[in-house]
Order: C-alpha cells, then sequence, then structure tokens
C-alpha cells in the first residue's frame, strides 16, 4: 500500500476520556490494522517532529485516530476544529497479520487500545479483548460490538479488576495473542506467552522521520537492529529482546 | 538553469540530501523519483558495520531535535554490496560520506570507494555521537590536516570534507583543510548539545551529549558558511536546518554553490522537491539565468 504525504480535513475531535481523544478525517486514507501514520497539526517548525499515531478505524477512506495528550503535539491536536486542516503521511510501517485461525486475545495498555478496534474488525472471528487502564475504562463501547469478551483491569479499580490486566489473561485458552500497550506490561505479556502461544507485539518508540531513514526508532531483534517504524511497529513475539 | 558545478562534477541542481536523513535513498523513492536530486550524501559509512548507540537517540527540541544515532550503518563494504547497486542506477550525485577512528580506518575505507562508481567522497570529520565518528579529527586544525593530507594523497574521486560546527575555531579549520588538499567544504554537522530529564535527574542521552540540528541552528550555520566563504576558495556545500527554498538560497548568497537537506526530510519527505521548485521560481521571478549571479553576493 503506497504511502503519501497529504493534508487530511477534520471532521471531528472529541475528548472521549480525560485527556484521550478520536479524531477523524475525511478523505481517501487506506492502511491495515497496525499501521500508523505520522500525524502534524501545525504549520509551525515547533514542535518540530509529525507524532506517529497509529491507525484506529478506516471506513470508507475516513480515518479516525485515538490519542493520549502527552506533550505540546498532541495537544496542540486536540485544539483542532471541524474543518481544520492535518498534514498526514502514510500508512507507514508493517501492521498485524491478520490471516488468523482459532481463538485470539487481544491486549491492550491504555492508549495501546487504539489499533485494537481496526484489528478487531479486520479478524471477524472469535475475538477477546484484555484491557488495562490506569483510570477509566474509554472506547469499550465503539469496540464492544466487534469482539466477544471483553476483560477490563484498572489500576485503581474503578471498574473490573483491580491491578494488571495480565492476571486476567491465561495464555493457554488462546491460539493466537496480539498485544500494544506500554512496554513493561507488553514484557510481562511476552514471558506469559513464551512458549504457549503465538504473540504478535506492537511496538512503540520515540521516532524522527517516521519512513526508515532516521534510524531513531531501533529496537533489538533477534535479526540484529531493527527499526520500530519499518520491520515494525508489529513483531513476532519471539523476534523481540527487550532489556 | 540551476546546474552546478562541484570540483568537476555536475550537479542537476545544488539540493542534495544530508548525510544521515535520507538512508541510502531507498525509503524515499515511494515519495518522489530520487533522480531530481542534485545528490545524495549516504548515511555516514564507517569500515565496519556499526549497530549504533543503545537507549534513547532522537529527542525533540524547539524548531529541532537532537540526535545521538551513532553511526548505524552496514560498513563500506556493505554499502558497496548491498547499497550503491541501488544507487549507482539512478541519475544523481553520490556522496559517500565516510567516517573513521583512526587514519588508517579512512585511508581502508577510501581505498574501498576509489573502486566503485560514487563520484565523490564526503570526508566526515564532523559526528560527534561515537568516536569513530571522526568529530575528534574535526576539533583542532592540525589533526584535521593530517587526515584531510594523507586521505587526499590517495584518493581518486573529489574529496569534501565535512565540518564540525565544534571545530575551535571554523574559519581556521577551513583554511587548514584546503591547505591539506580539500577539494570542496560542506557545513555544518550538528552541534554538541545537551538536554537533561529533570524528573530522572539524567541526561537525555548515554552518552550524555547529542548533535543538535534544525531550523533552530541555521542563523549559526549560515554565519559560518559565510565566515568560511570568505578565507577558502574550493567550493562549499551549506548546510543546517534548511527547510525552504528561501533557507536555500541565504546559502547561496552567502558563499555555499549548493545545499544539504537535513533534518527537514523528517518532517516532510518531498521537502527537497518542493526546495528545488522554490528556488527555480525564484530565480524566473528575479531574472536570475545562473546561482553564479547571486552566490556570496553577501
Amino acid at each position: 500500500m503506497k504511502s503519501s504525504y497529504k493534508d487530511g480535513i477534520i471532521e471531528s475531535n472529541i475528548e472521549i476520556s480525560e485527556n484521550i481523544y478520536e479524531i477523524i478525517l475525511n478523505g481517501d486514507f487506506q492502511g491495515f490494522p497496525g499501521q500508523f501514520y505520522m500525524i502534524r497539526g501545525w504549520e509551525a517548525l515547533d514542535p518540530f517532529l509529525s507524532r506517529p499515531i497509529s491507525i484506529a478505524d478506516l471506513n470508507n477512506g475516513k480515518i479516525t485516530f485515538l490519542y493520549e495528550v502527552k506533550g505540546r503535539g498532541t495537544h496542540i491536536i486536540s485544539k483542532l476544529k471541524k474543518g481544520d486542516k492535518l498534514s498526514i503521511l502514510g500508512p507507514l510501517g508493517n501492521g498485524f497479520n491478520i490471516n488468523t485461525k482459532g481463538k485470539i486475545a487481544l491486549i491492550s495498555g491504555g492508549i495501546g487500545i487504539a489499533p485494537m478496534l481496526y484489528l478487531a474488525k479486520s479478524l471477524n472471528i472469535n475475538v477477546d479483548l484484555y484491557c488495562g487502564f490506569r483510570d477509566k475504562p474509554y472506547f469499550l463501547e465503539t469496540i464492544g460490538q466487534y469482539v466477544d469478551n471483553i476483560f477490563v483491569a484498572t489500576d485503581n479499580g474503578v471498574e473490573g479488576h483491580k491491578g494488571f490486566v495480565t492476571e486476567l489473561f491465561n495464555p493457554m485458552e488462546y491460539d493466537l495473542v496480539y498485544t500494544c500497550g506500554p512496554t513493561p506490561m507488553m514484557k510481562v505479556v511476552m514471558n506469559i506467552c513464551k512458549g504457549k502461544v503465538p504473540l504478535y507485539i506492537s511496538m512503540e518508540n520515540r521516532m524522527a522521520c517516521g519512513i526508515g531513514a532516521c534510524l531513531g526508532c531501533t529496537v533489538e531483534t533477534i535479526r540484529g537492529i531493527e527499526r520500530v517504524c519499518k520491520e515494525g511497529p508489529v513483531f513476532k513475539g519471539e523476534e523481540i529482546t527487550i532489556d | 538553469m540551476t546546474k552546478v558545478n562541484i570540483c568537476g562534477i555536475e550537479f542537476k541542481n545544488p539540493v542534495i540530501a544530508a548525510s544521515g536523513t535520507f538512508g541510502f535513498g531507498r525509503e524515499f523513492e515511494e515519495y518522489f523519483s530520487i533522480e531530481k536530486l542534485g545528490g545524495i550524501s549516504t548515511k555516514g559509512l564507517t569500515l565496519n558495520k556499526r549497530d549504533g548507540n543503545k537507549g534513547i537517540r532522537i529527542h525533540e527540541t524547539p524548531s529541532g531535535l537532537m540526535n545521538s544515532i551513532g553511526l548505524q550503518n552496514p560498513g563500506v563494504k556493505g554499502f558497496i554490496e548491498e547499497e550503491l547497486p541501488f544507487m549507482e542506477k539512478k541519475d544523481t550525485v553520490i556522496l559517500a560520506n565516510l567516517g573513521g577512528s583512526t587514519i588508517d580506518d579512512y585511508l581502508e575505507g577510501i581505498e574501498l570507494l576509489n573502486e566503485t562508481s560514487v563520484h565523490m567522497i564526503e570526508l566526515n570529520i564532523s559526528c560527534p555521537n561515537v568516536k569513530e565518528g571522526g568529530m575528534a579529527f574535526g576539533i583542532k586544525c592540525n589533526t584535521a590536516s593530517e587526515v584531510v593530507k594523507k586521505a587526499k594523497s590517495i584518493s581518486k574521486k573529489p574529496m569534501i570534507v565535512k565540518l564540525s560546527p565544534n571545530a575551535e575555531n571554523i574559519k581556521e579549520m577551513a583554511y587548514a583543510c584546503v591547505e591539506a588538499g580539500a577539494d570542496g567544504l560542506s557545513l555544518v554537522n550538528t552541534f554538541n548539545a545537551l538536554a537533561i530529564d529533570i524528573y530522572k535527574r539524567k541526561p537525555i542521552f548515554n552518552n550524555i551529549t547529542a548533535g543538535l540540528s534544525g531550523p533552530c541552528i541555521k542563523p549559526i550555520a549560515l554565519r559560518m558558511v559565510y565566515e568560511v566563504s570568505k578565507v577558502v576558495n574550493v567550493p562549499i556545500i551549506g548546510i543546517g536546518g534548511i527547510i525552504s527554498s528561501e533557507d536555500a538560497i541565504e546559502f547561496i548568497m552567502a558563499g555555499a554553490t549548493a545545499i544539504q537537506v537535513g533534518s527537514g526530510n523528517f518532517i516532510n519527505p518531498n521537502i527537497s522537491i518542493d526546495i528545488i521548485h522554490g528556488i527555480e521560481r525564484f530565480m524566473e521571478k528575479e531574472g536570475i539565468k545562473s546561482l553564479e549571479e547571486i552566490r556570496g553576493i553577501i
């Protein structure tokens, strides 16, 4: 799928939970689950770099991103309104392998739930979602229609299991697992799944270019140093060597 | 109209992709035909393959970024076998950017590159992030002079020396390199810089310092190109935060024959093409027939 750099017009940009936004852009966007775009919501040179954000959904060319306001870039994007323009580059990277069979678990932590919607939609088979949040859960209603069961954990116990989402998960019940979330959580998922069930893991890293040129976002794999933006962001669990 | 000549090599326009921001060109083919560029400077090569630095490699700053990639590269032989066959099919000038930690490393690298189709060598005595990057050679004039002299004596290719803005005195450094035989100069590489994570109470980068680039360094880079152009009579390639045709023209007016686009490639993969078109429009509008007319007019 060819990547391009172009403008998108904002259809909506709504805060769906504290600091969590869902933005929808009109256009003829493309992409596979697990792929991402570099998003630029400003014409100025500061912030300098675009922000890598994974595809949350695609509907007839309309693209949805879910993002958490973490720094200045996402803060600026969160202030944009319907009709405003964004520059976006993508789709980028290699997404999840969706030619799969059997019973599947999706495990997300926080904003790592973003790519799970488009993934669950594309899998269209027996899928359970395990999602952990610091505080109040979000996006569950939207994603709920595409999964069989949702298991929720929150750090403060405000909803679901109080503790880590990985404590709810038994790898023996599944034929395949996909995960996206903070590195410490994904490390636990890797350990739980090791030798029991195949795992696909969506990695995150600081990125400058997003297209494989700057070598800023590398990760150690069994094949050597690879780029999260180009060979990833999705890797097989056994390929990654997290320190 | 935009053609320029550097050390007998013709560039179809003065816009060159800067080392370390463009890989070997493959990633950008998806966005535009890289043959439209005047030239491409390869990712910084070292004699042997390198995996690069551990830890955080990129940190954004106001209107710029710091990097500590650490010269991750396939080595000169890896470049010749895996990357050059792709690049040499393209009708654009190839500058092989070569770093080293010892003079022998540089010389061995040059000997290998001598036998290839690369058009020029850009001798990197300015990467701040690893000792193999050569910045140790790029601070003091006498060490720079020694490596340039020896490299030039065996190089069969025109040799551009890429200067560090961290040199003790940029004018003296430029003069020393030209005296030692440099056919041209490119400047500047990144500025050695520091960022601190105040919550961890530690530097952001494992190496403590890292190289700063982007529009935030442009006015300083421009001043350095201007000063250097007054003391040497070899072609200069201007580098430092160029993201528009206006920036590029400023560098040319300050004395540069060509320019390199670096960090700008990260914010828009088509940026060099926009810059080429912008230069053409400027020339038409201002009635400029050749860039010679405005080169070094400041």
